[in-house]
This record gives structure tokens, sequence and C-alpha cells, in this order.
């Protein structure tokens, strides 16, 4: 086994910075959408920075499980990303884990932040929790589904060599199978991003909001913590599916002009993709919370669909 | 020393018996009772690890001998015991278990101390112990039944301990019925057997199917499959496991759960994989269906329980779903001539029981303590308790992580490879078949899901918020032997999902038995770092690479906090409490409230029904009492157990009649019996 130290360093960096930015552009193509000015681009960085320098207030009636969560949702949304391919084929840490191992880092991290919204003994961080197990649950088959196709269809769950393998021969996508994995795991995206219509990202109000009822208590850093974390994850989930069913332009070969190219598609894949994302949030309402599992086991059929379609195509 | 693992499972055994005579001797002392009862058992099952662990190890062929146990005076049968590796697995689990029960006991019996006779409880502690034991070694068909008897009886008298309590005597009631009816059909099971094979000795059962007719086998496999699912708790023979486990003291819950349901899993493999010889494909479908259906129901049942105990007892359900699902794909693997995939699928299962044995056993001995400071098993009255209890609530997490089956612990691992079984399983086939594999596989997916929700709930308002009774504010933290006991299996837990490579060389001198294949080399990358799917290319995973990442990406926050927060500070202050006078514990989420959204969801399973009552004066806002009932129906027993149970009564009345008490009357039926026997038999 031998660590490519380098590609280690850039991914970390990589996730690091540009998470936030990604977060940025789609606030901002939103407002654009709704004939709002909205914030710059670069506002989550400004953000994360001044949580950072807050004073922190910690509920009294909290536990170490509340000082601990921001570490592990942060942590986990980093190694599930350093799993995944993103400029080249060949993911960092992908000997570590593939498809699955990613699902559970995300799964350990879901499952502190809800303990974390339990912990202050407020009813509203206990109502988030539970709609957020509650939904990740029913959008795991799905993500599962749609992750089994493509591993069938390249004969193994880690990540680099279901990229190398749809890369192959022939574009994949047009592959039925891989069409509609891909709806199905879009339509995942935007229920494990806590986007509308699932989610919405922009409400405090208290009644509908699921992922931000977890977080109400945390403040300062380590809110600037998972606020970062959840925004990781968001890139991670999204070159996910950017580079799995369009690999095109991933570097080939280790040349600075080959990771230019390939941090240069990387760019445009997830602009892309974050687009499709600000159009469907522009475009639809948010759903009631139990009108979601409708949505969601759209998703599983889609998922069904696609694995069908590779035993009959 | 060749003799070693056979003179360290002699030297358990005594020791179990040891504890249970010292259990009767000191019925009137409890101090005594409970030092020598549980002291005799942990001794023997640390002997029974040593044993066990080096026949895995070293192969040692002295222990895979058939040995009298007892000389026997009747001359067919024989009280034989012998170890091969699938003994020794099962011998490890129970244990392993064993031992840290034990060790748990002596603090956790205290707590009968002036109330309940501790002799009694040690004593059938160690019988039980001793009889679960003996049916994993057992290598006869008579001492195998007899050990299972034995097993289900002290089981029964366990359960019944708190036998003050309705509840209690009734949930023995139904198990003694259901543990008689598995009984039943494991020994005409055995009959079919015998009738083949024409010997009681295990070893002349081997692959005895061969010789029998399709339609025997297949009869065999359901009479094997119904009474080895009900010990195992399959869907839908599982109604007596929720109901018995939480009634039983904690520490024979952990027991129960632990241990003797996995009696259930062991006889499965024996027969199918030992004795019935190569399965037509639908053994393996219809154990992947049942075991899917299992893990599916079992989580949500749990996920409706706001009962500590009975939770967990449902979880049992669904775990016991998750191993009989890697079984059933290697039943189907080796149908279709793929061992080394039967290997793979069959290390999936097995690593799953010793897994589930372990957190499992975990978690009860958490809700043990939490019972026994508390005093309640209800959920709702508990809160807090991370802070009275702090090293109680760290092992229930541990618990409550691996069994979500959350990397980097091992519930993780063994589902991971469940996933590249069935993955796998994919390509073997043609037909449609083939579609089962993913589909189980997100079934899977969605029972670990659950899983994770369901131990948010059970660890967040059990341990975590303000407490919502006067018992859980006052609960403080159990004793040292109870905290060892907890360690131990949690130590296991780490352990076990860590070195997972390392753990599967253990299992090859199984996979060899049962497949003819041994695959842990090709498990195993990078010098026993990475666990592989049987090739680097088809999935990696290594759990303590990952827990190397997490140490290695830590130092990251710690930089930013140096760099941007030096000057922030800290202060505690109350939650939010929207402008009222402060938060009460009334106004934090409870149990029922958190699986709501399931409940909903999934309303077409629970039906659930509510009455909801309120008293009020001028106006329903404010409300002078309400009253709040919330039900979920219980498909199983409403559906199929309950028209049976009246079917069963109507009939028996029925027959009442012919004993009418008139002695006339019932030497006529005997004369009409002779000579009807007579008339058909004696021409």
């Amino acid at each position: 086994m031998n660590l490519d130290l380098p590609a280690l360093l850039a991914q970390t960096a990589l996730l690091l910075l540009m998470a936030p930015l990604l977060s940025g552009l789609i606030k901002n193509w939103k407002a654009k959408l709704q004939n709002r000015r909205g914030p710059r681009i670069w506002q989550p960085y400004f953000d994360v920075v001044k949580f950072l320098r807050k004073d922190m207030v910690i509920s009294e009636h909290a536990s170490w499980i509340f000082l601990v969560t921001p570490y592990v949702v942060f942590v986990t949304a980093l190694s599930a990303g350093l799993m995944v391919p993103m400029i080249t084929a060949h993911a960092p840490m992908s000997l570590f884990g593939g498809a699955l191992a990613l699902v559970g880092l995300l799964a350990l991290g879901r499952f502190f932040l809800a303990l974390g919204g339990l912990d202050p003994a407020s009813a509203f961080g206990g109502m988030g929790s539970s709609r957020e197990m509650t939904l990740s649950a029913i959008a795991e088959p799905a993500m599962m589904l749609a992750i089994f196709t493509v591993a069938i269809a390249a004969g193994s769950t880690n990540l680099s060599q279901i990229v190398l393998a749809s890369h192959g021969p022939h574009w994949k996508f047009l592959d039925p199978s891989h069409a509609l994995a891909f709806a199905a795991m879009f339509i995942v995206l935007l229920a494990e991003t806590g986007r509308i219509p699932v989610d919405n990202p922009a409400t405090h109000l208290e009644l509908t909001m699921i992922h931000e009822a977890m977080l109400l208590e945390y403040s300062g850093r380590y809110l600037a913590l998972i606020e970062w974390g959840a925004s990781i994850k968001q890139l991670v989930l999204m070159s996910l599916l950017a580079n799995i069913f369009f690999p095109v332009g991933l570097a080939a070969d280790a040349t600075p002009a080959a990771f230019g190219l390939g941090l240069l598609f990387l760019v445009a894949k997830l602009v892309l993709l974050a687009g499709a994302v600000v159009l469907v949030e522009t475009t639809n309402a948010k759903l009631r919370l139990f009108r979601v599992p409708d949505l969601l086991s759209v998703a599983f059929m889609l998922g069904t669909l696609a694995l069908v379609s590779t035993f009959l195509f | 020393m060749e003799n070693l693992p056979a003179t360290l499972l002699n030297l358990s055994l005594t020791g179990y018996v040891l504890g249970a005579v010292a259990g009767v001797l000191f019925l009137r002392a409890e101090k005594l009772a409970n030092i020598f009862t549980f002291g005799c058992a942990s001794m023997a099952s640390l002997c029974g690890v040593v044993s066990s662990v080096m026949v895995l190890v070293t192969g040692a062929a002295a222990a895979n001998q058939s040995v009298q146990l007892l000389p026997s005076l009747i001359p067919y049968i024989h009280f034989t015991i012998r170890v091969d590796p699938l003994s020794a697995f099962f011998l490890l689990i129970v244990s392993l278990l064993g031992f840290a029960l034990s060790t748990y006991s002596l603090g956790y019996a205290k707590g009968f101390f002036g109330r309940k006779n501790v002799g009694v409880l040690g004593a059938f502690f160690n019988a039980l112990l001793l009889a679960t034991v003996l049916t994993f070694v057992a290598d006869n068909i008579w001492l195998f039944l007899i050990a299972w008897e034995l097993m289900a009886l002290t089981a029964y008298c366990l359960v019944t301990f708190d036998h003050e309590e309705a509840e209690t005597r009734k949930a023995g009631v139904l198990y003694f019925i259901m543990a008689h009816i598995d009984a039943g059909c494991v020994i005409l099971g055995f009959l079919l057997l015998f009738q083949a094979s024409g010997d009681y000795s295990f070893a002349s059962l081997h692959d005895i199917g061969a010789q029998m007719s399709s339609g025997k086998r297949d009869a065999a496999f359901l009479l094997f499959l119904i009474g080895f699912g009900i010990k195992a708790g399959i869907v839908p023979l599982h109604i007596w496991l929720p109901v018995a486990h939480p009634v039983a003291p904690s520490n024979v819950s952990a027991l129960m759960s632990g241990v003797i349901i996995k009696t259930g899993i062991y006889g499965l493999i024996r027969v199918l994989f030992d004795f019935l010889g190569t399965p037509p494909l639908w053994w393996g479908v219809t154990m992947l269906t049942v075991g899917t259906i299992s893990a599916v129901l079992g989580v949500l049942y749990a996920l409706m329980e706001h009962d500590l105990k009975r939770l967990l007892a449902y979880h049992s359900i669904e775990n016991i779903g998750i191993i009989v699902m890697g079984l059933g794909a290697a039943l189907m693997f080796l149908h279709t001539g793929h061992t080394v995939l039967a290997a793979l699928a069959l290390i999936a299962g097995l690593y799953h029981t010793i897994n589930h044995a372990s957190f499992k056993g975990l978690l009860f001995l958490g809700a043990g303590a939490v019972l026994h400071a508390t005093h309640t098993r209800n959920m709702e009255e508990m809160g807090g308790l991370i802070k009275r209890m702090p090293q109680t609530a760290f092992f229930f997490l541990i618990g409550a992580v691996a069994i979500s089956a959350l990397p980097p612990l091992n519930g993780f691992v063994s589902e991971w490879l469940t996933y590249q079984a069935l993955l796998q399983g994919f390509g073997t086939t043609d037909s449609l078949m083939r579609l089962i594999f993913p589909l189980s596989g997100a079934m899977l997916a969605l029972t670990g899901a659950l899983a994770a929700a369901c131990f948010v709930k059970a660890f967040g308002i059990t341990f975590l918020a303000q407490p919502r009774s006067k018992q859980a504010e006052q609960a403080h933290e159990v004793s040292g032997s109870m905290r060892f006991g907890m360690g131990v299996l949690a130590a296991a837990c780490v352990a076990l999902g860590l070195f997972p490579t390392q753990f599967v060389q253990l299992l090859d001198p199984l996979t060899q038995q049962l497949t003819g294949q041994q695959i842990s080399a090709q498990l195993s990358l990078a010098n026993g770092l990475v666990l592989a799917s049987l090739t680097e290319k088809s999935g990696t995973v290594s759990t303590l690479g990952i827990s190397l990442m997490f140490v290695c990406l830590l130092p990251i926050p710690f930089a930013l906090w140096l760099v941007f927060a030096r000057k922030s500070k800290t202060r505690r202050g109350p939650t939010w409490d929207c402008g009222q006078r402060g938060l009460t514990p009334q106004m934090e989420y409870t149990a029922t409230g958190f699986s709501k959204p399931i409940r909903m969801i999934f309303k077409a399973l629970f039906r659930p029904r509510r009455d909801v009552q309120r008293e009020y004066e001028f106006s329903p806002y404010f409300a002078t009492t309400i009253r709040f009932e919330s039900h979920v129906e219980e498909v199983f027993e409403r559906r199929i157990y309950q028209p049976l149970q009246i079917l069963i009564l109507r009939v028996s009345r029925q027959i009442r009649a012919l004993q009418a008490g008139s002695i006339h009357a019932y030497l006529l039926y005997i004369f009409v019996t002779l000579l009807s026997l007579l008339l058909l038999f004696a021409r």
C-alpha cells in the first residue's frame, strides 16, 4: 500500500476550500432567479470566519455529546470526501472504503448530529432529530439501489473503480440503468443536503425546519464547524454524482496540465449540477413533511427500475 | 499440551455444574450464593473462551474427536461431545458473553438481596450456560435434544424469575408453549434424518441429505426452519421473543438475546450446511426472504417501543434477520456451486452472529444498569442519565453505534460483508432470481438506517437532556463489576470492528468445514489493514484506516481555533425557551413523539390508534386533564396467532366430549382402538 501524500493533502484542501464556495454559488443564483440581489458567492467564507471568532453559549443541559458532535460531523464529512474521486479517477483514500463506507460515514455524522439536537433538552432539537432520522432512513434504500446499479455495472463498490468503469469504452450515461440511477440519486441528493422540496435551508421558521432545528443551540465556532461540515457533505455528494455519471475530463496522468484541466472540468460539472439544484429549488415549493416519503419512494422506484434495466439491457 | 483445549472444555463444564450446585447449597446464604455461582460461571466461561480460541487458531485435533462425556446405561444412547470448528465458534460466543455476564451479575444480583433468592438465580444461570454449551458441542442427537430441552426449561425458570407479576407469568407461559412447538419440530426433523442414517451420531448424519428423497429432504428443511426459527425469533415465529426477553432479569435477557437465540442459528447452520447436502434453490430464497422480512419488521416494531428492554428485544429479531440473510445467500451460492461466494456469505452471517452477541449483550447490560438505577423500563421516565451514569452511558453509546452499523465499529463490518455477498451474488445467475440480491440489499439499507433512528431515540431519550422523573434524577452509577462486564463487551465491539481481517482468519476452519473453501487470505490486503471482498478491485474497506483518518483530520479544527478563535470565550446558558420561564422536562421531545413520523409513514402496517380525552373548563384551550393513549396493532398476534388460538380451543372443546369420566366408555375406546389396529396391521 503506498500512500500518495500530496494527492491526499491536495484533496483535503480542495474539500475544505471549495465547499463554502459551492454553497455561496447556490445561494447567490437562487437569489438571482428569485429577483433578489442575494449575498456574494464568497459570503459563506466570511460567515465561517465570523462564527469562528464569536463567543459560544452552550446549553446548561448539554453533555459531552453536544461538544463532540461538531468534530464528528466535520471529520466524517471530510473523511467521506477523501474516498470520492474529484480531479482524478483515483481518490486518495479509496482503499480505505468505497460507496458503502461513504454512506456509513455520512450516517455516523448524522447520528451524532441528531443526538446533539436532543441533548440540550429543547423540543425543537428533538423535532429536527426525529425528522432527519426518519427522512434519511427512507432515502437510504433509494440511494443504495442507485449505488448498487453502478456498482454492479462496474463489478465493484470502490468509487474509483466505478468511475473508471463508467469511463470505459462508451459513455455509460446513455444506458437506461445509469440514467435512472442518476435520477434516483439526484432526488436523494436533494433530501440529503436538505434542499427544497424536502427541507428549506434558508428558513428558521420553527415548525418546518429539519436540519436547522438540530443546530438551533449551536453557536460560535461549533456552529462554524457544523455549517462547514454540512457544506463539505454537499460538495462530496455532488462530486460523487458528477464523477460517477459524467466521468469526463478526469486527469489521466499526473501532470500539472492534466490536473488543471481536471479541476476545470470538476468545477464545470459542479456548476451545472448546482444550476439544476437551484432550478428545482426555485420552481418547487417545500413539501409537507408527510408528502416527502412519496417523493423518496419515487426515488426508490427509479432505483429499482435502474436495477431491472441492468438486467434487461 | 495437545489435549489442553479438551481439558479446558471439561473444566468449563465442571465449573458450570459446580456453580449450579453452589446455588442450591447456598439457597439461604445470598452473599455466598452470589459469589460462588457467578464466580464459578465466570471462571468456567473464561476456560471456554481459551479452549475455543485454541481450537479455532490451532485446529486442535484432540478436541475435534468424539468423547464420551458420561457413561450411559442405555445401549444406543451415547452422551458424546465433539468440538469441531463450528462448535468452537459458537462455544466462543457463549463463553465470551458468559464471562462478561457473570462478572456483571456479581454486582447486578445484589439488587435482589433480601427480595429474591439469589441462589436460585445463580443455579439456573449456571444450568442455562451448561445446557447452551452442551447444545453447541453435542455430537449425538440424544444429547443435543436433551441439552435443547434443558435449555428451554432453565430459560423458562429464569424468564419467570419475577413470577410475582402477572405479566411475567404470562410471558413465561407463551415462551413455554413456543419452546415446545420448536422442540417438537426439531425432534420430527431429526427423526427424518435418523430414518435415513440409522444412527444417532452427528458424524453419521454428515451429508445424509444426499440419501434422502427430495420430498423428505424438503420436509426436514421446513421442520428445522420452523423449529430453529422459533428459537432464533424469525418473523412470523418471533412473537414470544419481545414478550419473554424483557421480563427476565437483565443479565438473563442479555444471555437470551445474545446467545440463546443463536442456538437456533447454530442449529440451522449445522443442519443445512452439514447434514442436508447441496440445497435446492428455493431453500436459499426462502431463507433470504424470511431474513429480509425479519430484519425490516424487527426494526420497525422496535421503533414503536418505549420500553427500553422490549426495544432491544425487537432489535434481536432484526439482527437475526440479517444473519439469516447471510445464511440464505450462502445456501443460494452452494446451490449454484459458487463455493467461494458461499464462504463469503457464510462469513458475513457468522461475523454478524458474534457481533450481535457482543453489542446486544452490551446493550442489555446497559439497560439492566439503567433499570437498576431508575427502577423503570419506560424510556419516557428517563433522561439526563449521561450525567448521573457517565460510564454506563459511554458503553451504551458504543453498543448503539455498533448496532446501527456505523463505521468504524463491528456492526458496520459484518453488514459490509453482507452487502458484498449480496452484490456479488447478482452475477451468479441469469434468472430473474438475481434481482433478489440487490433488493434485499436495499432492505438491509433501510434496516440499518431505521436502526440508527431507533438508537438515536434509545440513547437520546434515555441518557440525554433533562431527567423526566424523580427516579431518573436520583439515579447513580452502578457498581464496578457491572461496569467491568459492560467494558468487556464494549472492548469486544471495538476490537471486532477494528481488526476484521485478523478475526476472519479464525473463521477459516469453519468455512473449510462447511463450504470447502478458505478465503481469509483473499479478504485481507495490506498486511491485514484492509478488508477486501475477495479481490482488491471488487471493493475494500478499512475500519482501522478510517479511524486513523479521523485522528489525522482532527487537528484541523484545533488549528482553526488557534488561528481564529483564540479570543472567543465559552459560557454556559439556558437552552432557548421561546421567552417562557424556563424549560421543564415536560417540554422535551418524547420517545413516542420521536417515532411519530415513522408511525405515520408506515401506518398501513402499524394501524396506529389513539384516544385523547380532555376535560376542560370554559374553553377547550384550557384543559384541566388530558388523557392520551396510543396503540400500535401487533399484526401477527392479531391476524395469525389469535385465530389459531381460537381454533385450537374450539377443537379441544369438541374433543373434551370424549373424556366423559365414565370408565366404561374408556374401556370401549381401548377395545375399539385395539380392534382397528388389529384390522389395519395384522393382515
